[in-house]
This record gives C-alpha cells, structure tokens and sequence, in this order.
C-alpha cells in the first residue's frame, strides 16, 4: 500500500534512526526541510509503514506522533521520510457505501478512492460571516426530542450519556427516522467510530442494512483495538469526507461521531507523552480548542444546498456531566441530548433527561411556519412544570407523598403521565410532530388551567383538555 | 544546525503550533507585528532573548519550516480607528470578514490580507474647527455621519497638538486624504479621517468620573435587582446553556449606550452569524433605525486561530475607546473571557512558563485587571463625557465558580450576575440567581431612577428581602413539608413565586417581553407587592390564604409582562384597579361573613 493513501511517489530522503522513542512519540535529529504537522511514514523493522505527523519542528530536533502506535519501533533502525505535505485525504462522492479504517483507507477490501481532489484533514475556519443560520426542523419521531429540544438541518447536537445506557439505539433510531417534514431528501450519512467495540460498529452496519441505508453511509472505523492516536485523525477524516459531500456535491450529511470520550483520551495520552502541564482530570489545556476545531465544522454556508448535522456521541465518565469532555463538548455544540440512568432503569425509552437536555437551535426551527405556532410554548411550559414535578418529588421523598398538598399530587400524576406517555415510547416509533405535541397538551391537561403560566388564553382555548380539568386540582392549598 | 542563513534577513528555527522561533531578532521591540514564511503570516513578538524571539502567530502554522524568513514591520499591533467601523463584522486582528470571503470564499484561507477600513470609500466630512486654531490631542476637528444614528467625530490622534494650518471644507473625502493640517512643534502634521493605535495600549483620557446613570438594558432582573452602570463592568459567569450568550445579546440589542461592540472571543460561529442575520432587522427601540447602524462585531471563533482570540479582546476594547473618545457611551460585551484566558493559557504553556493555578499564568490577574480598568465613564482629551461599559461572559469548568478565572474577574468587577444551572434546566430564564447575584453600582444609579419612580429603592429592597425570606422558608418546607407554615408565611412563598414568574423570569423571544421598559418594570413590581400587601392584611383579618391566591386579577399580574406591551400601561394600571377592588370585595365579604357566622 506504498504511498497509496497519500498518493505521493516516493520522494524525499530517508532518514534512518531516532534519538528517541516515548509513548507516541519519536524525536528525529537533524533532520532538513520540514514543515510543521507534515506527515511522516515510519518503516519498522518488519519493513512495514506507519503514518506520523509533526508536532514540533526545529533545526535540531523533529518531534513526531506515530499515529498508528510505536511498539516494537527501535531508535537505531526506525527509517522515517517526510512526505513534503500535511495530512490529506482524497475525497469524492464515490466512498458513500464504502468502509475505510481510521486514517481514511479502504477497510473493505475494495480499491482506494481515486480523486485527484486531496484535502488537508485539519480543514479551514469557516468564516462567520458566510456561514447560514441552520432552522430547517428535522423530525426525527422522538417526542423527546421534537417536542422539547428539536433538531435542526446543521446543528451539533451530541449525545451524553453513560455506560449501558441504550445511546446507540437512540441514535441509530435518530438516523432511522430524521426527516424534513416538507422536502422528501434523504441524509447521507458519515459514521466516524472511535475506540468502540466491534458489536457495536455491527450493530450501526446492520441497522443502515436494513434501513436501507447502506448505500449512502461511509463508515470510518477506528476501532478499539486500533492504535489509540489513530483515532485523532479520524474525526478529522470523517468531517474531511463530510465537507466535500455537503459543500461540494450539495448533499445534506448526517455526521456520527462515537465516542469522543475515547477521542479526548487519546489526546490526553499524546499531551501526557509531550510532558505537557496537564489541566483538569489531565487532559490537556487546549482540549477546548481542538475539540471544537472538530464541532465547528458543522453547519450550512451561503450560497450552497448542502448541510452537516453533527451528532458526536460521548459517555460521561461515572455519569458525570462536569467531566471535563461532557463539559467542554456542552461548552461548543448548539445544546446536548443527556440521557438519564434513573429513566432506563424504570424502563422509559429513550431515556431523555427532561431538564438537563437543550437544543439551542430550536428557538428559530420551531413555531409557526416551522411546526405549529403552539410548539414553542408547549415545550416551555412542560419544561417548567416538569421542574417542579421533580421539586415536588424531592420533597415527597421527605414528608411522604400523603402530606403533599392536592396541588402537588396533581403535578406528581402530571410527572407520570409525563414520563410515560409522552418520552416513553417504542424504538420502531416514529411519531408525527403533530403526534408529539397533542401529547403534550395531553399531559399538560392533568394539570390544572391556571398553573400553566406560560399559555397565552388564546392557546389555552385550542389545546387545553377541558374534560380532564378536575374541580379538584384547582382548589386551594 | 541544519538551517543556515547567509542572507542575514531573522528565519525561524522552531515551529510549535502557534508559537515560533526566530533568530536574527536583537533589534526585534516586544509586541512588534512580524509577517512569518512566503504567505506573510501575521504574528507577533512576545519574548527577546538576545538574538532569539519568540512569536505568536494569529493564523495556522502547518507546514511552516525551519529557516522560514520572518519580516519585521517594526509598529506593534495596531487597529484602524474612522469612519466604517460600524455594522462592520471583523476577525481578532481586525480583518473585515466580508473582505476576506470576497477573496478566499467560505473559508478562512490563511496569510490572507485586507485592509480594515475601506480607503477608497468617500465621506462626507464636516469642519468643526477654523485654521488657526489651536488644536490638542483628542480635540475634534469635523464629523461625519457614518451612520443615521451616529455622528462619527473627527478627532486629532492623541500624540498630535498645534496650530490648525489648513481644513477641509465640507465635502466628500476619503480615509486616504488629508482633511486637516496641523502645525506642531515637529513641524506639519497631516491629519486623515483614520488613525491607527496599538491595541495593547488603552487611549488616553482626561479624567475618570464616577458613575451615576444605569445602563438601561430592558431586562428587569438587571435593570431593577442588580444594575451596571453606565461605565461600569460586570461579569456574567455561568455554566454551558445557562445564558451567558442570549443575556448578552439580549443587552446587545437592547441596552441604551449609543455603540455596542460585541466580541465573540473563542465561542460558536453560528452565533455570530445569527447576530449579523437578526440585528440588521431588529429596530433600536429608541430610535427606530436598525440595530447594526451601532454595531461593531469581532468574531474570533472558537475554531479559528488561538493567537487571535487571545487579541481580539484587546481590538474590541480598543474600538469601544475610540468611540469613547468622541463622547459615546459604549458597551462591550466579550464572551467569553474564559475562552481568552485559557488562550492566554495555551500560549504560556507553548512558552514553557511556569504555571500559576491551573494550568493559567501568573499574569492572569493583571491581565483580567487591565482589561476591565480599561471600561469606565470618562471626560474625554476633548472635554465631553463618555463611557465604556464593559460585561464580560464567564465560563467556568464544570460550572464552578470557585475556579481561578471566575474569582480573579470577580476583584476586578462591581456587578455579578451569577447564572443557575438549576434555573436554567427549569427553563427559568434568564437564569442570573437573585441570591448570588450582586451589585454594587444600585447606590451610584438610585438618584437616576427616583427622579422618575420616587419609590424604586423601596421596592426593591421589599422585593428582595421577600425572596430571601422565601429561600429561608423553603429549607423549612424541605424539612417537615409546607403544612406547618401559617398563611401569612405561606403568602411569602405565593409571592415569591408570582416575583420569579411574573417579574423575574423574561424570555428573549418573546415580541412584547423581550425588552421591558424601566416604567414597566417599576409598574409590574409595583402591582406584585400591591397584591402582597392587599394580600398581608386580608390574611391579618383571617381571609384564608386560598382566597387570595385565587383572585382573578392573580393570572392577569402573571401575564402582564407578556400580554401587554411597553405602551399600554394603562391598562396595567386597569390590573392593579381590579386588584384592588377585588381585595376590598373580599375584606368586605369576610367580614361580612364572619360577622354573620360569628
Ligand atoms: N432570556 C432567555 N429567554 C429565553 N431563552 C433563553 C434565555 N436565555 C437563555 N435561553 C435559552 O438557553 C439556551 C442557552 O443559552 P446561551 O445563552 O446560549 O447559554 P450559554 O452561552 O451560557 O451557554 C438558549 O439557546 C435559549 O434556549
Ligand atoms: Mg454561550
């Protein structure tokens, strides 16, 4: 596979030996004419080649990260040349249905892809300035999702969740279903997968098979027993596809990243082998920055049709939302799905945390014109009651849920029918907006008329259940 | 070595990420502009060590070599300063984003360059001064209208003072040509519609003043509970999805100062967008003319160059200044600091210093100091009276506020808005927590706001200390439940939450509510602690708590911040009548009643 991947002929010189091999990373003296982030192909003793990048440059010394792993390299043999370019990555339209490993090669046994089209894996900022404000409402038959914290074409939207927690099927469902409700155009789809075990790469396969969805999925797999600095590229490479198919051929990409958790410990293991001054939990200092040189390439931009929806899949270390990859991926995506231990261990799927989930797009995606004039509303009235559902919760969990007052009660049969009639619902479920929000006003009936603030009369009159309105929920404390 | 340079022009030696060697400097000044490679990538001088210095550059690095030729331009950082800043969106070292998509497309392309301002562009510029008067630093000498809503003053640069040799007539000129002549000490000195500063260096002033108008922001929690000051500086910390960006698009939009810089330091690039996209179209409400006509954006996203971010702060601030200068109140919004401070970070830890807490350097105070001290109300070199505000967002890790970048900022700001990660989830918005919060600016603006409601002190401090009683009842009701508490306490808890829905809570996107004028505001409040009041003594009488919270008028005083807009306070009035002669109705039928019963 000589220089296939890159598609440069041999050129450069060889260098042999190293003056130090640590962790991932391999410093080579003198060596002439090197760029920074250039990348490097390392022959081992077996004669086989790994790929490596420049981390730091200067006339004496090159630091480089052997992206598929340094066992068995030794200094006095490693033979290394500089491929005289950064990390590319031929792109064309021809990988949709394709399976490629970690780094961008063909993984499936099928020809690589010729192109003379070769793009810088790193990407370039998009300019603010060109960019296009995503709105368009995705459905995606989750009420959890559509009703409360909706998806739109072009927004980042990750997933957090936890070990054991069903995140793969919640997104497999996602992609199963995500629909425009006027345009009948279907995603292509971009699976990145890093540091996850082979089921689960199965799991994705097959449920593209029998969606049929196969065909305009690329799969880009960096598995768990791939070299774990691999997989820095791999996201990378999977946005470098992504760009071209939505800006160049105009499609509208659905990009999967899973797990970033594993991406930002990788990272974590290259800065550590730099002796770089660790910050929280010992990733390192730039773990914003370059997590978000990831997340930001997601989006629309002027003047072309196409679009990537970005949704990066990532499991909270002991279930914790302020672990430094939760917290900084919450810091750059347009909101988090944060799915709840609590809700699947009572059986409730998906298991969608009602408060602590946002989507920071939906306020320009929903409404009138966009799904129903009573929706944005509607979602932020069931979020306010559904707060104090879990107010009046902890306070049953004191005083017992007899000495609660009428009212309180009620919000609590309000929780319930919440929890399950309204987030629970089948995996084959693929509910209509409209669906989604009649059972929000459903749950919103159990509660008495004047608790719900936030409604104006007027909606008030159109979507409130009359019948269900007891004379006994409104009465006094 | 491997590089060796026969030609005597400095190279590079080392290349790592954004910070590079260079030998050759000794005559390098700290802070000098250099241009690295054949693209001319921009970067600047942080650190001479004999003939070595050490550069940060502003835009990409990969596949820069050793021996690379690095230009020195001998001037430190400096922004373009005249007509066409406004409504303009820019990066962190000032290149207009419309420019470089002209040339480079969607994508930022490195080593890219555009002028700042437009120099061909004409104006019409308007004398103010004759020739032979004498002129100082700072002294304005024409205007031009560079937007309808505001009149851009002509100013001579702060160094310069003399004699006016010659000025313009009014007529168009562009930024190009001389427009007046002065005749220092030095000789003639030609002066232009632009000037260039360095932005590491704050523009000079006359003196500072003290504080005494609020920055009227149409959001009530700020405006009533916890002001800032025309002038004053505060910081917003809060954790992802609290609403530290929708809060200061929020004062963005609506707040009174007459130029709004808003620097978007290190966060989403579609939220810059959506600020392009929205404030073109939303309307000053004072002035009817679009929102972007006061504008000045800096985008320095999150995804683009780290160098960058870290002095895009310092180019915002810079602008603000200028602005200032002309006798402006200006408000600048950065958010987020946090993201400037772990650039800061980043750079120092590439400069292998040694790390004060976190990871952060041992400057970081000094330079959250710096910042902040460069807001303030001001006499301007020209004798008038400007401001820079200044709200800086916060970012904390995991949402604590005990870490170093959120502390720090607190020493060196009067007005904290804390926001609530609880509040937020409960889609309580904005989430700023009425208990953390504070202000120290409510003394300086009292004076302001009694002139015309002679009772806005008094509510609020009867607001406030309602909602303190309330959390202190509430750890009883957590304890033994609500059962206990008599119906005067329980009104409290009823009050409180009619305050935190009614009067507190207030939803950017919503037409009627999104701004909320200071007479609406001192209205509604006025109205809830009427209905507390009313409520007290029907309480006092033996009215059952129930009754009082199912007056009718009860849902209307919910509603009011949304049903009714700014201009119809009259009828807000009609709701406290109601209120009123519901309440007497009551008493009188209690009364009544128990008489009868009794
Ligand atoms: N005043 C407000 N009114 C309505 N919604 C708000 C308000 N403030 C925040 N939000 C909601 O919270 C979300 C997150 O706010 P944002 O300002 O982006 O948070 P942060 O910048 O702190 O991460 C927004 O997308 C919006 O849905
Ligand atoms: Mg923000």
């Amino acid at each position: 596979m000589d220089n296939l991947f890159t598609g440069i002929e041999d050129r450069g010189l060889e260098y042999v030996g190293a003056s130090r091999i640590e962790g991932p990373l391999v410093v080579v003296e003198n060596v002439r004419d090197v760029g920074f982030d250039e990348v490097v192909e390392i022959r081992d003793p077996a004669g086989n080649t790994r790929l490596g990048r420049v981390l730091d440059v200067s006339g004496t010394h090159t630091v480089v990260q052997v992206l598929e792993g340094t066992t068995g390299l030794a200094t006095k043999f490693l033979r290394t040349r500089f491929l005289g370019e950064s990390f590319r990555l031929p792109v064309s339209r021809r990988m949709l249905g394709r399976v490629f490993d970690g780094l961008g090669r063909p993984a499936d046994g099928g020809p690589p892809p010729l192109s003379a089209d070769r793009r810088d894996v790193n990407g370039m900022p998009i300019n603010p300035f060109a960019r296009r404000y995503p709105r368009e409402f995705i459905q995606t038959g989750l009420s959890a999702i559509d009703g409360m914290n909706a998806l739109v074409r072009g927004q980042k939207l990750p997933v957090f969740s936890g070990n054991g927690l069903p995140h793969d099927r919640v997104s497999a469902q996602i992609i199963r279903q995500a629909r425009l409700l006027d345009e009948q155009v279907e995603f292509s789809i971009v699976f990145a997968a890093m540091g996850i075990k082979h089921d689960v790469a199965e799991f994705f396969i097959r449920n593209f098979r029998e969606s049929g969805a196969l065909a305009r999925a690329v799969m880009i797999f960096s598995l768990a027993d791939a070299p774990s600095v691999e997989r820095l590229l791999t996201p990378r490479v999977a946005l470098t596809l992504a760009e071209h198919l939505a800006f160049d051929c105009g499609q509208h990409v659905l990009i999967l990243l899973t797990d970033m958790t594993n991406y930002c410990e990788s990272l974590r293991e290259v800065g550590t082998a730099r002796g770089e001054i660790p910050g929280r939990k010992g990733y390192p200092g730039y773990l914003y920055s370059d997590l978000a040189s990831l997340y930001e390439r997601a989006g629309r931009i002027e003047g072309s049709p196409g679009s990537i929806t970005q949704m990066a899949i990532l499991t909270m270390p002991a279930d914790d939302i302020s672990h430094p990859v939760p917290d900084l991926t919450g810091y750059i995506t347009e909101g988090q799905i944060v799915l709840d231990r609590d809700l699947f261990q009572r059986g409730i799927y998906p298991p969608i945390a009602g408060l602590p989930s946002l989507s920071r797009l939906m306020k320009d995606g929903v409404g009138k014109g966009f799904t129903r004039e009573d929706h944005p509303i509607l979602a932020s009235q069931l979020f306010a009651c559904y707060a104090y559902v879990k107010r009046v919760r902890g306070l049953a969990d004191v005083i017992g849920e007899e000495e609660l007052s009428p009212l309180d009660k009620q919000y609590l049969k309000f929780g319930e029918a919440f929890e399950m009639e309204f987030l629970n619902q089948g995996e084959y479920e693929n509910r209509s907006i409209e669906t989604t929000l009649e059972l929000g006003w459903d749950a919103l009936s159990v509660l008495p008329q004047e608790e719900l603030h936030r409604v104006s009369d007027e909606l008030l009159k159109k979507h409130y259940r009359m019948k269900r309105d007891t004379g006994e929920a409104a009465c006094a404390v | 070595m491997a590089t060796v340079k026969s030609d005597g022009r400095p190279f590079a030696t080392r290349i790592s990420g954004p910070i590079i060697t260079a030998k050759g400097m000794s005559a390098a000044q700290m802070y000098e502009v250099v241009q690295v490679g054949s693209l001319g990538l921009v970067g600047e001088v942080v650190r001479v060590i004999g003939d070595l210095a050490t550069i940060q550059v502003y835009e990409d690095t990969t596949m820069l070599k050793p021996g690379a030729h690095v230009e020195c331009t001998g001037a430190p950082l400096s922004v373009s300063l005249g007509p066409g800043l406004l409504g303009n969106i820019y990066d962190g070292i000032q290149r207009p984003l419309p420019g470089i998509e002209a040339k480079s497309g969607a994508w930022i392309r490195r080593g890219e360059k555009v002028d700042a301002l437009d120099s061909e562009k004409k104006w019409t510029f308007e004398p103010l001064v004759n020739a032979g008067d004498d002129v100082a630093g700072g002294q304005i000498i024409g205007q031009v209208a560079e937007t309808p809503l505001v009149m851009h003053r002509i100013m001579v640069p702060p160094d310069i003072s003399g004699t006016i040799r010659s000025i313009a007539a009014k007529g168009e000129y562009s930024l190009a040509e001389p427009v007046a002549v002065v005749e220092t000490g030095s000789g003639p000195q030609d002066i232009m519609m632009m000037q260039r500063w360095p932005v590491r260096v704050p523009r000079p002033i006359r003196e500072r003043l003290r504080i005494a108008e609020p920055l009227i922001t149409g959001q009530r929690i700020i405006d009533t509970f916890f002001p800032i000051g025309k002038g004053g500086a505060a910081a917003i910390p809060g954790g992802f999805g609290t609403g530290k960006t929708i809060t200061q698009h929020q004062l963005a939009k609506w707040s009174d100062a007459q130029i709004i810089v808003f620097i978007g330091c290190g966060e989403r690039g579609n939220e810059m967008t959506e600020v392009l996209r929205e404030f073109p179209e939303l309307e000053d409400p004072r002035s009817g003319r679009p929102l972007m006509e006061r504008t000045i954006l800096i985008a320095n996203t999150s995804n683009m160059p780290v160098a960058a971010r870290e002095v895009s702060i310092y180019t915002g601030i810079t602008l603000a200044e200028y602005y200032r200068d002309m006798g402006l109140s200006v408000a600048v919004f950065a958010d987020s600091t946090s993201r400037w401070a772990e650039a800061l970070r980043e750079l120092a830890a590439r400069l292998e210093e040694m790390p004060a807490e976190e990871g952060f350097p041992a400057s970081l105070p000094t330079r959250l100091a710096q910042f902040y001290e460069r807001g303030g109300a001001v006499t301007t070199l020209a004798g008038d009276r400007g401001s820079v505000s200044i709200v800086g967002a916060v970012s904390p890790p995991g949402g604590d506020f005990s870490e170093p970048v959120t502390q720090h900022t607190r020493r060196f700001i009067r007005c904290f808005w804390a926001l609530d990660t609880g509040l937020a989830n409960a889609r309580h918005y904005p989430s700023i927590h009425w208990l953390q919060s504070y202000s120290e600016y409510s003394e300086d603006v009292k004076n302001w706001w009694e002139t015309a409601a002679c009772d806005w002190e008094d509510l609020r401090t009867e607001a406030l200390t309602l909602l303190q009683r309330e959390e202190r009842l509430q750890q009883i009701v957590k304890l033994v439940g609500p059962d206990v508490l008599p119906d005067s306490q329980k009104l409290i808890l009823f009050i409180a939450e009619v305050i935190k829905d009614g009067f507190l809570a207030q939803s950017a996107f919503d037409t009627n509510d999104a701004y909320c004028s200071p007479e609406k505001q001192v209205a509604l409040l006025r109205i809830m602690l009427g209905l507390y009041h009313r409520g007290r003594d029907l309480i006092q009488d033996g009215v059952p708590l129930g009754m009082v919270r199912g007056m009718e008028c009860v849902s209307d005083i919910l509603r009011a911040k949304s049903a009714l807009s700014n201009k119809e306070l009259d009828r807000l009035a009609d709701i406290d009548r109601r209120l009123n002669e519901e309440a007497d109705r009551i008493a009188q039928q209690y009364v009544k009643g128990t008489s009868c019963y009794g």
